[in-house]
C-alpha cells in the first residue's frame, strides 16, 4: 500500500535542458557607447560584469566617469535638432528597424540577459526580449502621430532625456525608456544598472546596425555615482528613472528648482487579494507568478498576499505544495522556474529582511531544495502569522518571499491593501465580476490585475500611485512625458 | 440722499466649508476699498487643518459622478457670474475666470476617454486605463492675476475630482477670500476647496512638505520658493507642477490635457476574457 511518504520519496527529475550560449557573440570588453561608437572611458573605470549563477565574469564593461557622462550628454545635445527635424515617418522607420533587429537577435539577447542577471531563460526568452521588441514596434508607429497624444495640439520634443534603468529587466526597461523618447524626437543618454549592463550594450550594437544617427542614443554603464552625475548634468531636459523609492526621492530632490520634467517608476509592496469565491487553484498559480516571477525582483511583485480568512488555510496549503515543486537553479535551463538572485548585495538585503521577519515573530517556511554551490541563491519562502507592522509586510524585499496576511471583509481587504506608502500594483482573485470592478476601483494602485498577475503590454500604461512614483510608461500616456505643447 | 453707514466685511479663511479665523489669532492689515482691512494670517496649523479637511472631503468628491461634478463646477461659474461686482478683481479678469470654470466644467466627463481608454493588448484580456484623481492638491496662487491665476489652477484640479488647499495671493488675497463666499453658495461640498491667506514663506513649506498632500501646483513664479517646494515634495514623492501665472482664458485652455493629467493617476486594469 502506497503511503504519502513512499509517493513523495520517488524523485521525478527533469533532465537538464540548458539553452546553449554557443551562438552568443560577446566581446571580452565593452567600451562606453557614446556618439555612435564604443569608446574607452575617459575618467571612468573598467569592471567585470558577473554571472550571478556562477560568480564568473561574463565580460568586462566600462563604467562612465563624470567626464564621460558630460561627453554623452554633449553628443545627445548635438544630435537632437537633427533627430527632431527628421520626419516622424523616418524616425519611426529607425525604431521599426530596432524592433526587427531585436527579434532577429532574440535568442542571443535572451541568453545574455539570463547570464548577466540570473533570470530564468524561459522568462528572458518569452517575456523580456519579445516585449522589448514590441515596445520599439509600438512607439515606432507613434513617431509620425505624436500630436494625437497631446490632444491634436502642435508639439515638440523636450530635448535631451537622461534615463536610468534598473537591473531586474535590463533590456526591457531600456526599451521602455528609449522607444517613447526617440519616437517623440528626443535624444537620450541611457544608464543601465551596475550589475546588468550587457544587453544594453548589445542594444547599442543593434542601434549601430540600424544606422541610427550618432548621438541620438548614448549608453553609459555605471553605478550610482554615474547616475547621480547624469541627473546633475546642466544640459538635460528630461529625467526618467526606474528603481528604488529611496533613489527616486534623491533624484526628485536633486532636480529641485531646475524645472526639469521627471518621471519616476519606483518600488512597491503590492497586495494580491484572494477572496473566498476565487477559483483557488487558478489563484495559487497566479500567486506563484506574482511573487516568484523573476525571483521576486519585480517592482510590482505581489509580495503581500491578502487571503480571506475562510479560505486562508486551503490557499496557504496549496501554495506551499506548489512552491515545493518550483525548480530553483541554472537560469539557462529551460526547466528552471526560479533563477539566481541578481547580486550578492541583493541577496544580503533579502536575507536581512527575512531574518527580521523571524525576529518579529512571523512564521517562516522556506522550500528545502538543493541550491548550487556557487552563485547567489535564495529558496522560495513563505511567511504566515504576519502582522501589518512587520517589516516583511511593509518594506519591499525584492526577492522570492511572500508575506501572508488575512482579512474578513471586502472593506478590510481594501483598507489593508491601501495602507502602504506604495501604490504600484495589485491583484484581485474572485469569480464575481462586479466585485472585481468595485475592488479594482477602490485600490490605490497603478495597475490592477484581476484573476491574473504580471501581464505587461506596450499599449497598456504602467506606473504607480503615491510613493511608487509618477508618470506612466506604455501607450499614449508613455509618450506624453516626452512632449510639450508649443504655442 | 443721506449717506448710509456701510456694513464692513470680516475676512476669514475658508476651511472645511466654514469661514474661520486663523487658529493663531494673527492678522495682517492690508489696503482695501474703501478702507484698509484685516485679513487672517494663516499658520502652519491652519495648513494642517485644511489638508485634513481636504482629505476628509476627498473620497466623497471623487465618488461623485462626472456629470454631477460638471454641474457643480458650472454652478460655481453661475454663482461667480452673479457676484461679479462683489469680487475685488477687475471685471475682465472675473469674466475670464468664469469662462475658465465653464471650460473645465465640461471636462469632467471627457478627460477619461481622452487620457485613457481600452488598451489593445496582444493577449486575451480586457485591459483599460482610466485616469483617477490623485487626491489632495495644493495650489500656490500667483500674486497677479490674483483671481484668474487661482481659478485657472482650481478648475482642472476640481474637474478631475481632487480636493484643494490653496494659498492665496500674498499681495492681493481679497479676491481669493471673496471667492470662498461664492464657493459657499455654489453647491461645492465643504472641504473640497480650502482657501488660506497669510504669508507664503510660512504656509507653502508646511503645505509642500505635508505627507498627506498628493500633488502641488506652484503658480507663484517665485524660483526660490519653487525649489523649496521641489525639495519638500521629494520627501514623499509628491507630484509637482510649476506653472507660470495664468493671465487669460486663452492661457488657461491652451493645453488643458496637461493641466488635467498632472493631477490624475492613470490606473490600468486587466481582466481576462474567456478562460
Amino acid at each position: 500500500m502506497a503511503t504519502q511518504e513512499q509517493r513523495t520519496s520517488i524523485t521525478w527529475d527533469y533532465a537538464p535542458a540548458p539553452e546553449s550560449p554557443e551562438h552568443v557573440r560577446l566581446r571580452d570588453s565593452y567600451g562606453l557607447f557614446i556618439d555612435g561608437s564604443f569608446v574607452d572611458p575617459g575618467d571612468g573605470t573598467r569592471v567585470a560584469s558577473v554571472n550571478p549563477a556562477t560568480e564568473e565574469p561574463v565580460a568586462e564593461v566600462a563604467f562612465a566617469g563624470p567626464g564621460d557622462v558630460r561627453r554623452a550628454v554633449q553628443a545627445a545635445r548635438a544630435a537632437q535638432a537633427g533627430w527632431a527635424a527628421l520626419s516622424g515617418l523616418d524616425r519611426g522607420k529607425y525604431l521599426f528597424r530596432v524592433a526587427r533587429l531585436i527579434q532577429e537577435r532574440a535568442r542571443e539577447l535572451a541568453v545574455v540577459e539570463s547570464m548577466d542577471g540570473g533570470k530564468p531563460i524561459r522568462e528572458s526568452r518569452d517575456v523580456d526580449v519579445p516585449l522589448a521588441a514590441a515596445h520599439f514596434f509600438h512607439y515606432a508607429g507613434w513617431a509620425d502621430k505624436v500630436s494625437y497624444a497631446m490632444g491634436g495640439r502642435t508639439v515638440e520634443p523636450l530635448g535631451v532625456a537622461a534615463q536610468i534603468v534598473p537591473w531586474n529587466f535590463p533590456l526591457l526597461m531600456a526599451a521602455w525608456k528609449l522607444a517613447p523618447a526617440l519616437a517623440a524626437g528626443n535624444t537620450a543618454v541611457l544608464k543601465p544598472a551596475e550589475t546588468t549592463p550587457l544587453t544594453a550594450l548589445l542594444l547599442a550594437e543593434i542601434l549601430q546596425e540600424a544606422d541610427l544617427p550618432p548621438g541620438v542614443v548614448s549608453i553609459i554603464p555605471g553605478d550610482g555615482a554615474t547616475g547621480s552625475a547624469l541627473v546633475r548634468e546642466p544640459d538635460i531636459d528630461k529625467v526618467a528613472f526606474t528603481g528604488s523609492t529611496g533613489v527616486g526621492k534623491d533624484i526628485q530632490a536633486a532636480l529641485a528648482g531646475r524645472g526639469i520634467p521627471l518621471t519616476l517608476e519606483l518600488g512597491g509592496k503590492s497586495a494580491n487579494v484572494v477572496f473566498e469565491d476565487a477559483a483557488i487553484d487558478q489563484a495559487v498559480e497566479g500567486i506563484v507568478n506574482g511573487i516568484f516571477f523573476n525571483q521576486g525582483h519585480v517592482c510590482c511583485a505581489g509580495s503581500r498576499l491578502l487571503i480571506q480568512e475562510s479560505v486562508a488555510e486551503t490557499v496557504v496549503s496549496k501554495l506551499w505544495s506548489r512552491m515545493e515543486r518550483l525548480r530553483v537553479g541554472d537560469p539557462l535551463d529551460t526547466n528552471t522556474d526560479v533563477g539566481a538572485i541578481n547580486s550578492r548585495e541583493q541577496l544580503h538585503r533579502i536575507e536581512a529582511l527575512v531574518a527580521s521577519g523571524e525576529e518579529e515573530g512571523a512564521v517562516r517556511r522556506t522550500v528545502s531544495c538543493s541550491l548550487p554551490d556557487r552563485g547567489f541563491w535564495f529558496a522560495p519562502t513563505l511567511f504566515t502569522d504576519v502582522a501589518p507592522a512587520h517589516r516583511i509586510a511593509a518594506e519591499e524585499i525584492f526577492g522570492p518571499v511572500v508575506s501572508v496576511l488575512t482579512f474578513r471583509t471586502q472593506a478590510e481587504a481594501i483598507e489593508k491593501a491601501n495602507s502602504t506608502p506604495y501604490g504600484l500594483a495589485a491583484g484581485i482573485w474572485t469569480d464575481k465580476g462586479s466585485k472585481a470592478f468595485e475592488v479594482a476601483a477602490a485600490l490605490q494602485a497603478g495597475v490592477v490585475w484581476q484573476n491574473t498577475y504580471n501581464h505587461f503590454d506596450p499599449s497598456a500604461a504602467f506606473g504607480g500611485y503615491k510613493e511608487s512614483g509618477f508618470g506612466r510608461e506604455g501607450g499614449m500616456s508613455g509618450l506624453r512625458p516626452y512632449l510639450r505643447v508649443t504655442r | 440722499m443721506t449717506s448710509r453707514l456701510p456694513v464692513r466685511k470680516t475676512y476669514k479663511l475658508f476651511v472645511g466649508g466654514s469661514f474661520v479665523r486663523s487658529e493663531s489669532g494673527r492678522y495682517d492689515r492690508i489696503e482695501g476699498e474703501p478702507s484698509a482691512v484685516n485679513i487672517p494670517r494663516g499658520s502652519r496649523k491652519d495648513v494642517r487643518d485644511a489638508v485634513a479637511a481636504a482629505r476628509k472631503a476627498s473620497g466623497g468628491w471623487a465618488a461623485r459622478t462626472a456629470y454631477n461634478r460638471g454641474q457643480i463646477l458650472y454652478r460655481f461659474a453661475e454663482a461667480l457670474e452673479s457676484r461679479r461686482a462683489d469680487i475685488g478683481a477687475p471685471a475682465d479678469e472675473v469674466g475670464e475666470a468664469i469662462d475658465v470654470l465653464v471650460h473645465y466644467a465640461g471636462w469632467t466627463d471627457k478627460f477619461q476617454p481622452v487620457l485613457g481608454g481600452i488598451n489593445p493588448v496582444a493577449a486575451p484580456f480586457l485591459s483599460f486605463s482610466v485616469p483617477e484623481p490623485t487626491g489632495v492638491v495644493g495650489v500656490v496662487a500667483p500674486d497677479e492675476p490674483a483671481l484668474l491665476g487661482l481659478v485657472a489652477e482650481l478648475a482642472p484640479a476640481l474637474a478631475v475630482g481632487n480636493t484643494v488647499v490653496a494659498v492665496l495671493s500674498n499681495g492681493r488675497p481679497l479676491p481669493g477670500l471673496d471667492l470662498g463666499e461664492v464657493l459657499g453658495i455654489a453647491d461645492v461640498p465643504g472641504g473640497v476647496v480650502n482657501l488660506l491667506s497669510g504669508r507664503r514663506a510660512e504656509l507653502v513649506p508646511a503645505l509642500a512638505g505635508h505627507h498627506a498632500l498628493n500633488a502641488i501646483v506652484d503658480a507663484s513664479a517665485d524660483a526660490e520658493l519653487g525649489a523649496e517646494i521641489d525639495k519638500l515634495a521629494a520627501e514623499s514623492v509628491t507630484r509637482v507642477r510649476h506653472a507660470a501665472p495664468t493671465r487669460s482664458y486663452t492661457d488657461a485652455t491652451a493645453d488643458p490635457l496637461s493641466r488635467l493629467e498632472a493631477l490624475t493617476e492613470l490606473k490600468t486594469a486587466w481582466h481576462p476574457v474567456g478562460a
